[in-house]
């Protein structure tokens, strides 16, 4: 599993590398989403799933992140944004509309990494987010 | 739907924010609701909701805080509605109201702590909280907004900011998510309608409802300029000319650290950030320095002269 830090440079490259290999940029993207929460997850003694959910594991893994108190859920959106932008580009033929989806979706994928890894390792931040308390209690 | 009656003439929560950095949300929302006809009685000594610093360390103490300014706009004023025009202060009283409803102990505490301080508690149900957003759609509604528009937005292309206070949790908003003419939590639209209302153009926006960072500003400022920056970028790609914001603490943040991320990472952006109530009061005909434009970090003088909104 690769950390924050080369998540977010993954994601970086992916929004200027991958323009000519679109199909398989959606993928990588919704894999780099995957990886932020599995980070989470992790880092909260679970074992990430690999279930789906509305077929999507980046859907599921959030939920698993989210459950229980307090669950202010701020990066829901955000994945849901993040699978949006990949069937984007999955269902559309149109190389304009779908690299534009990918510069758009990399932006979407690097806040959900930031917003999560900012959570995840800075002390303090407050218990309005679903998941830093429990993070913080166990001493992580 | 609501009563728009009840909405004319409300108990006005500024809130901390409203009276410092975010001063020209203060000025252009009494000026907006002085032109649409509107009514606000600011609560009477009114304190803080206890914003994110005090629910951190006692929460039963902010829902306290928060029933207190409750209880004086209720008991003291006869109000039925109060509208808190800052994030932060809404979702407090929301939440407030939401605890009060559900909670025993929170109850327990509330009265205690209102007996000791010698005013009458405040009980669950006496007022609604509502936004600002809220208040202008719901008092005004999108027909009479529109026949007040005396500056059309026409040209400008906006990326509407909710933040993340607006519509989490969830479950202390159940007036939202109740289908045609409600608010929505996962893909609000009030802001938009309002603007799209003045004849601004409202782009299509991912990160609306996503993080600022302000509760990281001062342990972990780095992060915080980078999800500001983040959200500037995908302003910006996605056409918007301008940012609409509507809490004190998201437009401050995406303010700071947009110079910040120019200093710290050399990274430049030049989408303005204006609170929609300043670009609502632009369209109503009011003067810039009417709606406290002059107050913003962002200068989007030159853009609305440019797009031919500002002589």
């Amino acid at each position: 599993m690769r950390s924050f830090d080369e998540i977010e440079d993954h994601i970086d490259q992916l929004s200027v590398d991958h323009q000519s290999d679109l199909t398989n940029a959606a993928q990588k993207l919704l894999q780099l989403g995957e990886e932020t929460l599995e980070n989470w997850i992790f880092a909260r003694g679970q074992t990430p799933t690999n279930e789906t959910r509305e077929g999507f594991r980046l859907l599921a893994l959030h939920r698993q992140g989210a459950r229980g108190e307090p669950s202010f859920n701020a990066c829901r959106e955000t994945c849901r944004e993040l699978v949006y932008h990949y069937n984007l580009m999955a269902e559309c033929n149109d190389e304009i509309q779908n690299a534009r989806a990918l510069k758009m979706g990399c932006l979407v994928a690097k806040h959900l990494c930031l917003f999560v890894s900012g959570k995840s390792q800075a002390e303090e931040l407050g218990e309005f987010c679903c998941s830093s308390k429990p993070l913080r209690s166990n001493g992580n | 739907m609501p009563e728009p009656k009840k909405y004319k003439r409300v108990a006005y929560y500024p809130g901390c924010a409203l009276e410092g950095t975010g001063h020209a949300y203060n000025r252009s929302t009494k000026a907006v609701g002085k032109a649409l006809g509107l009514k606000l009685d600011e609560v009477k000594n009114w304190n803080c909701c206890g914003a994110m610093e005090v629910k951190n360390i006692d929460p039963k103490l902010q829902t306290y805080l928060s029933s207190r300014v409750l209880s004086i706009a209720a008991n003291q004023m006869n109000h039925k509605v109060v509208m808190a025009p800052c994030n932060g202060c809404y979702h407090n009283l929301k939440k407030a109201e939401y605890d009060l409803t559900h909670d025993p102990d929170s109850r327990k505490v509330v009265k205690k702590l209102s007996d000791k301080a010698g005013h009458q508690t405040y009980e669950a149900g006496q007022a609604e909280t509502i936004h600002a957003l809220d208040w202008i759609k719901e008092a005004i509604g999108e027909e009479r907004l529109k026949s007040l528009i005396t500056n059309s937005l026409s040209g400008l292309k906006v990326a509407n900011y909710y933040g993340c206070m607006y519509t989490r949790p969830r479950h202390i908003f159940p007036e939202k998510d109740q289908g045609p003419g409600s608010e929505s939590t996962s893909q609000p639209h009030f802001m938009d309608d309002l603007l799209a209302v003045a004849g601004a153009e409202n782009v299509n926006f991912p990160l609306k409802t996503a993080c600022c960072g302000g509760a990281h500003t001062l342990s972990d400022s780095d992060t915080s300029t980078k999800l500001v920056l983040n959200i500037l970028r995908a302003a910006e790609f996605a056409g918007a000319d301008v940012i609409a914001t509507e809490c004190p603490t998201c437009h401050s943040g995406l303010e700071m650290h947009q110079i910040r991320a120019e200093k710290k990472f050399g990274e430049k952006t030049n989408v303005n950030i204006m609170y929609f109530t300043q670009l609502l009061g632009l369209a109503l005909g009011l003067k810039p320095r009417k709606l406290g434009i002059h107050e913003n970090i962002s200068d989007s003088m030159q853009m609305m002269i440019e797009k031919r909104i500002l002589p």
